[in-house]
């Protein structure tokens, strides 16, 4: 089972989930411990709270495209068929701009001169190592200055293959754009974190609205619940989005956080919690 | 000679658009005739590439000046390549003004990206 954890909203606590509920199920015993991606990869932070060793590190990249000029008669095709504007004829000269070229190879393809042949742009690193519990760790790290974590994202999917009765955790980028369909694609569950004020409510619709389209079964956690908030019990109720769990706002929590602790460690009863939580979801499924 | 401007309405009293790659209008206008064509900036709600599109706008245009508030990199690798020459507004409130500051000298020439270019 592919279980991804997203959110809209930044900051609302994906990876404090994400983690603990690999914890969580590695604790179980039954089952093989999970397989956990980090495809925040612009900003992958949950290696500080399950501390994994990473044994191999694979560069990730995109091929772009490389003009021969003597072969170029400039007829402007390549620059057509871009859906990027990243390959450009200027008079006598056929420009590509590699920022934003994603690498999706029509204009080599289509090339009437046989002009364009490519290279490959190195964009990041795909890191693998044991962490916390035997959870076999992933992570993707986009290199500085490069805009485009997607490549990246596709390929750490494309590289998760879990034996049988192994769940896979995906934390998910923030937001809702192109990265975060990306870590969702594929999902059997998607677990949306959320927080009751009226930004992570925002959010937590337009996460929403993406999991409906790519047609992925949804539960919400409430994170930092600090008393009831009717808009977001309402919109959880009128969407059909259940509500799997509740995390009280407590200073306890957030100094065992600060600590790069995780729930499990900080109030270990969460173990339990969020096994009971997957079993939930697991069953719900199969209903 | 031909000269292309980013304008927020067509017309040579258009007020200007600072913006090069996602300004409303680009302006076409003839120094000789004062006559001026609008055209939609072709790039305005492009996801990236805005810059790049509004150049090979101008290239193909053969214009020989843009004028515009800001050129980021890759606008700015496009029009050097076309041989487009790029010309600051400065404090230039419409259109006309800009080209009667061009014409007579006044206008800041581009030699470098003006900004670092916008991502996602």
């Amino acid at each position: 089972m592919r279980i991804v954890v997203a959110s809209g909203k930044g900051g609302t606590g994906k990876t404090t989930i994400a983690t603990s509920l690999a914890l969580g199920l590695a604790g179980d015993g039954s089952a093989p411990p999970p397989i956990f991606v980090d495809c925040d990869v612009e900003a992958p932070n949950a290696h500080l709270f399950l501390k994994p060793l990473f044994e191999q590190s694979q560069p990730i990249g995109i091929m772009i495209p490389v003009v021969d000029e003597a072969l170029c008669t400039h007829c402007g095709k390549c620059a057509e068929v871009c859906a990027y504007h990243a390959i450009a004829v200027l008079g006598q000269k056929t420009l590509v701009f590699p920022q934003l070229c994603h690498g999706c190879g029509s204009c080599t393809a289509l090339c009437p001169e046989k002009a364009i042949s490519e290279r490959l742009d190195p964009i990041g690193v795909i890191e693998r190592g044991p962490a916390l519990e035997g959870i076999d760790f992933r992570r993707g790290l986009l290199d500085v200055g490069k805009p485009m974590s997607v490549p990246i994202i596709r390929a750490l999917q494309k590289q998760v293959t879990p034996r049988p009765g192994q769940t896979v955790i995906l934390d998910a980028p923030p937001g809702t754009s192109c990265p975060v369909v990306a870590a969702m694609q594929g999902a059997d569950y998607l677990l949306l974190v959320t927080e009751p004020t009226p930004f992570g409510l925002h959010d937590l619709r337009l996460a929403a609205e993406v999991a409906r389209e790519l047609g992925i079964p949804t539960g919400v956690i409430v994170n930092r619940d600090n008393g009831p908030y009717p808009d977001l019990e309402t919109f959880c109720r009128s969407s059909g989005l259940p509500i799997l769990l509740r995390i009280p706002f407590e200073r306890a929590i957030a100094e065992g956080i600060a600590q790069g602790k995780n729930l499990v460690e900080i109030q270990p009863e969460y173990g339990e919690r969020f096994r009971q939580m997957f079993h939930q979801v697991v069953r719900g499924e199969k209903a | 000679m031909k000269i292309v401007l980013s304008v927020t309405a067509p017309g040579i009293e258009a007020p200007i658009d600072p913006r090069f790659g996602r300004g409303a209008t680009l302006l076409v206008v003839d120094t000789d005739t004062m006559q001026a064509d609008a055209h939609p900036n072709p790039g305005v709600n492009a996801s990236g590439g805005a810059g790049v599109q509004a150049a090979q706008f101008a290239a193909g245009q053969k214009a020989e000046a843009v004028i515009s508030g800001d050129f980021g990199p890759n606008a700015f690798d496009a029009l050097k390549a076309a041989g487009v020459a790029m010309y600051l507004y400065g404090d230039c409130q419409t259109a006309r003004q800009a080209i009667e500051r061009f014409q007579a000298g006044q206008l800041q020439q581009v030699g470098a990206p003006t900004q670092s270019g916008h991502h996602g």
